[in-house]
């Protein structure tokens, strides 16, 4: 298993990068709070938002089935699927059966999750991602290293050079509107010659049987007016229950994520275009299994901001990739290992449990408790290795021993500052690659006491 | 002293348990005696029982529970007894009131042990109601908001949620004569110190903890103060590798020379 300290490694060693993607991901937590500041019920809608998520998921099913049947009374048609290989097969089949071979997508972090664009690549669909982070991994093959920000791992030159050798931009070119200019005429070549469109769903709306789509860069709508076949794929917890829940969610996402008031493009699809069709496909993919886990079902009402992402102090420094799994950060680190704990048992600890997530979150996820919570689940499942383990059962043994821990304390003071600098600071020492340990003081506190005069 | 009173509705003043971390009693005693005396001068009745060791926090922080319930149930045994438990440290209080439940949940005197263990500054704020700190302390001095006092305790309005601000901390250190504190560009970002988490995430932790004192740099601090001496101890040491000019200093130890009431 190879963890997260490992995986960060290389992009913690790139000290001005480093500093680059901290600093360009401070700056939009920073507007994020000039967003939340300037909503004097900011607090009283993160309480309504959680309120509602956990009220939701307390009746999915009920709220499922009554989306269901209004989307079908909509003419939409919806598909149940139990897993990522069921989602793939059937967005493959609505596309193969009508003899569809060109798909553009918005940005869909369930499509990652699910391996959507290989499986349909293998199988002779062209797949183009149509947001702009998006499309930009996509030519590099690479994921997402951000699920509101794809691409914010790279600097304006790597996109300079992708587009040069991929867009045929010129040679060095990196100006940000020049790029994205020949990234819009590139992709409106797509959109016209596109046979589908494939979108996430931000919030689907049991009440109506309609679901709402968030973009910045109007791909969505793009994608969506044009060919005639709309194929929208959503994990189960993207319900909600009322249209006017939208009024909380709506003020909360764009301003959590981006620090905007609002999405520039919110659409709200709630049927198929004149002559065209309109697909759900609502997938659990381990869902159901995180919605039985009384610690841990918090974690479904997650909205897909980023905002955990951004204040992050380890994300920020450690970069999307080093977490290994379609979403990152801090509410990653509790998703990934809920699906798979041995594969990301690392995870819950490249976390400083310093709390920021917790409080940034617009639905309140306790999220840093719920990593803590999780190290439990490691041990007991022994995805800790054995000698952390081993060591934590002999501290704890003479820390429940006063003797003991006498003994012990005095020892550290004696020893240490007497042992010869290159064995304090040998390689057993992680604490002093870089940081001097405390000098050792001749008397602990308890000794000192004695001579307090009262 | 008035606001102070013993729960039990008699008139004597309220028996306090000192409780200084395994790590403050070893290392730090200076920060253990300046917490004691400010303590004292405010004619306090503290008593330090001899058997407490540690709260338990790098076992449950390493997610290792069953080694993290005998001292839990130590900490009850020994402090359970007191009107009021006090720590200089946000994080150890974090640990009783919001981590001891899934040990102690249930024990008779759980509850009081929860609800009655604070954090020093808070303590002096709220319970001891000290309103005035008279003293000197011409320094510049960065105050560095250790996570699980701000955000657990809510020592402070971290900066994240919107509600009106307010920070005991510096409520206390910002009314000595002399004392200039700074301003960060990052009010409450972490150190990156984290417990077991400064060694198995070295790398990034000791990134965070240079980024820290890169600002409080910027700011013009002399000292960075703080509340929690395990963050100070982090970032002690990575100036203290790089030779900075920099020192750290517990909230306690700048307290201990200011009369407070």
């Amino acid at each position: 298993m190879t963890g997260h300290a490992e995986k960060a490694a290389p992009f913690v060693a790139d000290d001005a990068r480093v500093h680059w993607h901290d600093q360009a991901l401070w700056f939009v937590r920073l507007k994020r709070d000039r967003q939340a500041e300037s909503i004097p019920e900011w607090e009283a809608l993160r309480d309504a938002a959680a309120a509602i998520k956990a009220h939701t998921l307390s009746r999915i099913a009920d709220y499922l089935e009554e989306f269901e049947r209004n989307a079908k009374t909509n003419g939409i048609q919806v598909h149940w699927t139990r897993d990522g290989a069921e989602h793939n097969d059937i967005v493959h089949r609505i596309l193969a059966d009508r003899g569809l071979t060109r798909l553009v997508k918005s940005k869909s972090m369930l499509t990652e999750e699910c391996h959507l664009n290989p499986y349909l690549e293998a199988r002779g669909i062209e797949v183009t991602d149509t947001d702009l982070g998006e499309r930009i991994v996509q030519l590099r093959h690479e994921p997402p290293s951000h699920i509101v920000l794809p691409a914010i791992h790279l600097k304006k030159e790597d996109i300079g050079d992708l587009f040069h050798k991929e867009l045929g931009t010129a040679e060095g070119a990196s100006d940000p509107k020049y790029l994205t200019e020949a990234a819009r005429s590139h992709l409106r070549q797509k959109f016209m010659a596109a046979q589908a469109g494939l979108t996430g769903v931000n919030f689907a709306i049991a009440e109506t049987g309609g679901f709402v789509v968030c973009t910045n860069e109007g791909n969505a709508d793009m994608g969506t007016s044009l060919p005639p076949v709309h194929i929208a794929c959503m994990g189960f917890e993207k319900i909600v229950p009322r249209t006017k829940d939208l009024a909380i969610f709506l003020r909360l996402l764009a301003r959590s994520a981006t620090g905007q008031p609002v999405t520039t493009y919110t659409t709200h699809f709630h049927g198929p275009m004149r002559g065209g069709e309109l697909h759900v496909v609502i997938v659990d993919n381990g869902r159901s299994a995180i919605l039985g886990h009384e610690t841990f079902r918090r974690s479904l009402s997650c909205i897909r901001c980023g905002a955990c992402m951004n204040t992050c102090p380890v994300f920020r420094r450690s970069g999307g990739y080093s977490y290994g799994y379609t979403v990152p950060g801090p509410i990653g680190s509790l998703l990934a290992p809920l699906r798979d704990s041995h594969k990301f048992g690392s995870l819950p600890f490249a976390s400083s449990l310093c709390g920021s997530c917790s409080d940034v979150c617009p639905v309140k996820i306790d999220l840093h408790h719920e990593l803590y919570a999780f190290r439990q689940e490691l041990v007991r499942e022994k995805v800790v290795p054995l000698y952390k383990r081993f060591a934590m059962a002999v501290l704890s043994f003479i820390l429940a021993r006063p003797w003991a821990y006498r003994v012990a304390g005095s020892l550290m003071r004696g020893i240490m500052p007497r042992l010869p600098r290159v064995v304090v600071y040998g390689r057993w020492n992680p604490w002093g690659r870089q940081r001097e340990l405390p000098s050792m003081p001749g008397e602990s506190f308890r000794d000192l006491i004695k001579k307090e005069s009262k | 002293m008035p606001a102070l009173a013993a729960e039990d509705g008699k008139n004597s003043m309220p028996k306090v348990g000192l409780f200084i971390p395994c790590y403050v009693d070893q290392l730090y005693p200076q920060v253990g005696l300046a917490t004691l005396r400010v303590l004292r001068r405010l004619g306090i009745d503290v008593d330090f029982p001899e058997q407490q060791t540690c709260c338990g926090q790098p076992m449950a922080n390493s997610g290792c529970a069953e080694y993290t319930r005998p001292l839990a149930e130590r900490f009850l045994k020994i402090f359970g007894k007191y009107d009021h438990v006090v720590a200089p440290s946000g994080s150890c209080v974090s640990m009783v009131r919001n981590h001891y439940a899934q040990w102690l949940e249930g024990r008779p005197a759980f509850d009081h042990l929860r609800t009655t263990t604070f954090e020093l500054c808070e303590y002096l704020v709220d319970i001891a109601r000290v309103v005035k700190v008279d003293g000197d302390f011409p320094s510049k001095v960065g105050l560095h908001m250790s996570c699980h006092g701000l955000r657990e305790l809510r020592l402070g309005r971290s900066s994240e949620v919107m509600v009106k601000p307010f920070n005991k901390v510096r409520f206390l250190l910002g009314q000595l004569r002399g004392i200039q504190l700074v301003e960060l560009t990052r009010s409450d970002e972490c150190c990156g110190f984290g417990g077991t988490f400064a060694v198995n995430e070295e790398a990034v932790s000791c990134l965070m903890g240079r980024d820290r004192i890169a600002d409080h740099e910027k700011a013009g601090a002399e000292i960075i103060a703080g509340f929690d001496t395990s963050c100070l101890m982090h970032l002690e040491g990575l100036i203290r590798r790089e030779k900075k000019p920099l020192r750290v200093m517990h909230v306690a130890e700048i307290l201990e020379g200011a009369k407070l009431s």
